[in-house]
């Protein structure tokens, strides 16, 4: 009795920690929205993808490291990260004291995010399917009227640390994605098509209608300011570049 | 190496960056300031200096591979050794891009013949998918830019994306047809390392050329 007791714990164990493994995703139907900032016909396309449910998070990228060991914090390139690449970690294969095994991994380039998410077959959202399904609150997909839900994300950007704070953690959306807002900012594979930072007013050839100055008469939304915060930091942020409050996750065809 | 140097008696060594100008040192050590082992001065006479080393900020640590308008494939580690001169551009753009090439040839034709060997000016296309190899070639043709020293790129949505990062250049697509991008004009050292960016459009040329000479010469 004690014996199938106890195997059948471990099969449950078992199964709980190949369950963890894969990152669990789920299907987001496609469709038509306006972002913030638009491209020509200011209805941008969106087809349907999988997207991770939660952050990548430190403990899935500690597996990654280990395999990868171009990416151990002693070993990485400075042309693909900065200094500040996972300083938290206690080493190449530990993480830090205070770091939860379970929450968004941080301080990450995206050249490292990006070939994260090659490694197993996926790519980084960009930036019009990030926005896409983080215009969702708990109970439609496009709650970017709606004053709560704005205030829910400007309240979380003045909340301290929140990058430690576990994945499933803030709220799971229409979609049945995690942690889109309340956790962590994250990667892009497009952040750099964001031409809002200060040197590009000079040195791009942007159509100034929808570009140069746009910082808010461009926003289709003047409410968005929520957004329009996500859109600046990206803006500023160079491939190399790590923050502490800057993650990511994966998406799929 | 040393032993096949009949005189040995006075060797000295120095930084192949000359990051202390025309400092020697007695014996082989590392270069203060760039880390680079410092070599004796009679090697530096042979040109594209032997180190395989790449350093930490070479773009030769990019790994991808990219077709040239030749239809030939490469990775950028095939452009070591000589000076590079890049821009990122597409072939279809009516607004800056011409500009840019222009600047390109502007600088081009400023350089003193006998350098031009060591230098490759690569055009890199944001546009992968418009701008085939073929496509490209006529783009050469068309602008006068199709002898030895030009170099066309075409890679992936994913490796120019990668690519534009290392650079810092920034584009987005706008419409089926058109790109909004930086302006910039980037040198590489014969090691891939970045020396020197110029932004903008039609702005003074002077400086980016003195670069390039400068560090040609370091090599030559």
């Amino acid at each position: 009795m004690n014996t199938i007791l106890r195997l059948s714990i471990s099969i449950i164990l078992l199964w709980g920690s190949i369950a963890n493994c894969q990152s669990k995703m789920v299907e987001i139907k496609g469709g038509t929205y306006i972002p913030l900032y638009g491209s020509d016909s200011l209805q941008v396309s969106i087809s349907d993808f999988y997207m991770d449910v939660y952050p990548v998070t430190n403990q899935e990228f500690l597996e990654f490291v280990k395999t990868n060991p171009k990416w151990k914090k002693s070993q990485v390139k400075k042309l693909f990260a900065d200094g500040n690449y996972l300083v938290s970690w206690e080493s190449d294969t530990a993480l830090g004291t205070t770091q939860s095994q379970k929450a968004p991994a941080t301080n990450i380039s995206w050249f490292a995010a990006n070939d994260y998410c090659s490694s197993q077959g996926k790519r980084l959202p960009t930036i019009d399917e990030w926005e896409y399904v983080a215009m969702a609150n708990e109970d439609i997909a496009d709650a970017r009227y709606i004053e709560n839900y704005n205030e829910y994300i400007l309240s979380w950007y003045e909340k301290p640390k929140t990058f430690n704070n576990e994945i499933g953690s803030s709220f799971k959306n229409y979609w049945g994605v995690w942690d889109l807002h309340g956790l962590v900012w994250e990667w892009t594979s497009d952040f750099n098509s964001v031409l809002i930072s200060g040197e590009s007013r000079k040195d791009v050839d942007n159509d100034s209608n929808l570009f140069c100055g746009s910082a808010a008469i461009g926003a289709t939304d003047l409410m968005n300011y929520a957004a329009f915060m996500r859109y600046a930091i990206r803006g500023s942020l160079k491939a190399s570049f790590t923050m502490k409050n800057l993650g990511f996750r994966c998406v799929k065809e | 190496m040393e032993g096949e140097t009949a005189s040995l008696e006075t060797v000295s060594y120095q930084c192949p960056m000359k990051c202390e100008e025309e400092k020697t040192y007695p014996k082989e050590r590392i270069c203060p300031v760039c880390k680079m082992d410092i070599l004796p001065i009679s090697n530096m006479d042979s040109k594209k200096i032997a180190t395989d080393e790449i350093s930490d900020n070479s773009i030769f640590n990019l790994t991808s591979t990219w077709n040239t308008e030749e239809g030939k494939s490469i990775e950028l580690v095939d452009l070591k050794g000589k000076t590079l001169v890049m821009v990122m551009i597409y072939t279809t753009c009516k607004a800056a891009c011409p500009r840019l090439v222009a600047d390109m040839r502007n600088i081009e034709k400023q350089i003193p013949e006998n350098l031009l060997s060591d230098i490759s000016f690569v055009l890199v296309s944001i546009d992968p998918e418009t701008d085939t190899p073929k496509r490209l070639k006529e783009f050469a043709i068309e602008n006068f830019m199709n002898d030895e020293q030009w170099t066309f790129l075409q890679g992936t949505n994913n490796t120019v994306r990668e690519f534009a990062n290392v650079l810092a250049v920034k584009y987005k697509q706008i419409s089926p047809m058109d790109f909004s991008h930086s302006n910039i004009i980037s040198i590489f050292n014969p090691q891939g390392e970045l020396v020197h960016q110029q932004e903008g459009l039609g702005v003074d040329n002077k400086e980016t050329i003195s670069k390039i000479i400068e560090t040609t010469k370091l090599t030559n």
